[in-house]
């Protein structure tokens, strides 16, 4: 027996719903990749996480305990755990995310937050008010949810001034820019990615890559559903990156599986094998650009001795003018 | 012997988001997916088109197992809008069978 969709999906509802989010996380949880980085509260210009980096750890720890689940006699006891997770934020009790990995996406966002800076990019964030963007209960169709958590998120946008976000992950970026002008009369927020707002600018690097080899993973969502193609390998190139493409790429970029995670977890671990074995041909180290592949991926590749990076971890050295000690960076 | 379910075809027709009539059944869809779902989409999408809930029913993790990662829309050659489809005989079932809409 797989794991019961209409449970999952009904328990991803409700917290979305009742705590805004298909998985509450604390302010604390929420926000702490901000600390120290000086970033100005509102603002018309906003960074945008749409919590989706800080979700990682806390989700990649569920669908590690649901993989289990997977045929399992347990599964016949969701439409309980449906029930008391009314009451109770269920999610945070099944499974512990772990220190360090919580730490690795924190220091993604910061990553991008100085990359910004780097660019001299004026903007703000929103903290603790900010919200998940809905992306997940999209997909699985249930729209009166949808449009009542995107009407919130507008919301808070126009509450605050905000008029132009700086997103930072695929699934954010098409919610905001393309899907809520759908369902949002009177909908009018310039949307755009970190990498288009870094391609655009005049940021030039610091110390330049030499004899760094990146085989590029492109999110489905970036490159079919927001034409974002170009941007992350014109940055790469010009901090001085040899690109290799895999078998599949750019606009026809191949699935990490990430999407069905929470439903069949056995599925999405195929999907991703799949991925990696056709990235590892290349032989050049993988970049990702999206918080979901980034986890799959890395999953996938466990047992491999194959290492995956987000995009900003090489962005972050070329452009920030951070001196971290670098692998394969010269200046 | 399946038999078309008229309340489906009515509601089916209504939604604005579905629509397959452009598909040719070329079969581009099938050979892209990542998944290897060979029912998705061609062969589900007739079975909308003539109205037959039971098989679209049958298919209900097949239906959620999509990516929508927007493979095959990507290379249809009629344009078809599979992914939107796909979400929205998703919203059908989380509407009748598994009760999860609020309206």
């Amino acid at each position: 027996m797989t794991l019961p969709t209409k449970h999952v999906l009904g328990i991803l509802v409700d917290n979305l719903m009742k705590r805004k989010s298909v998985f509450k996380l604390s302010s604390r949880k929420a926000t702490r990749w901000a600390k120290g980085l000086n970033i100005q509260r509102g603002g018309r210009t906003v960074i945008y996480t749409g919590h989706m980096y800080q979700l990682i750890p806390s989700i990649s720890a569920l669908a590690s305990r649901m993989s289990y689940f997977e045929d399992s006699w347990i599964t016949s006891f969701f439409g309980l755990g449906r029930f008391a997770n009314k009451f109770i934020n269920l999610a945070p009790l099944m499974a512990r995310s772990d220190s360090a990995e919580v730490e690795y996406y924190n220091n993604i966002l910061r990553n991008i937050a100085q990359l910004l800076q780097a660019a001299s990019v004026d903007f703000g964030y929103l903290y603790e008010d900010e919200m998940y963007s809905g992306a997940l209960v999209h997909d699985e169709g249930v729209d009166d949810a949808f449009i009542r958590h995107a009407h919130r998120v507008f919301e808070l946008f126009k509450r605050n001034g905000v008029s132009s976000v700086i997103t930072v992950d695929p699934h954010t970026t098409n919610m905001l820019r393309s899907v809520y002008p759908k369902y949002i009369e009177g909908y009018k927020l310039q949307v755009r990615s970190y990498l288009e707002v870094l391609a655009e600018s005049n940021v030039e690097p610091g110390p330049v890559f030499r004899d760094l080899d990146v085989t590029i993973h492109d999110s489905c969502v970036y490159a079919r559903y927001e034409d974002i193609v170009n941007e992350p390998r014109e940055l790469l190139r010009k901090a001085g990156a040899t690109i290799s493409e895999p078998e599949y790429t750019g606009k026809l970029t191949h699935c990490c599986g990430g999407p069905i995670e929470s439903f069949f977890p056995g599925k999405a671990q195929t999907i991703a094998e799949n991925r990696i074995e056709q990235l590892a041909a290349t032989g050049g180290h993988i970049v990702a650009m999206c918080p979901i592949c980034l986890v799959n991926l890395k999953h996938a590749a466990r047992n491999k001795n194959i290492e995956i990076k987000d995009i900003s971890e090489y962005l972050v050295e070329a452009y920030s003018g951070e001196s971290k000690p670098v692998e394969r960076a010269v200046s | 012997m399946a038999r078309a379910n008229s309340t489906f075809l009515d509601t089916m027709r209504a939604a604005e988001s579905f629509n397959a009539s452009a598909c040719m059944n070329c079969g581009v869809c099938t050979a892209v997916c990542p998944m290897g779902i060979d029912i998705l989409p061609r062969q589900l999408f007739r079975y909308v088109i003539i109205g037959i809930e039971e098989k679209v029913l049958e298919k209900q993790e097949t239906i959620f197992s999509c990516l929508m990662c927007k493979m095959c829309e990507q290379n249809c050659p009629a344009d078809v809008k599979i992914a939107e489809n796909v979400r929205t005989l998703r919203g059908y079932i989380n509407r009748h069978v598994y009760r999860l809409s609020r309206n």
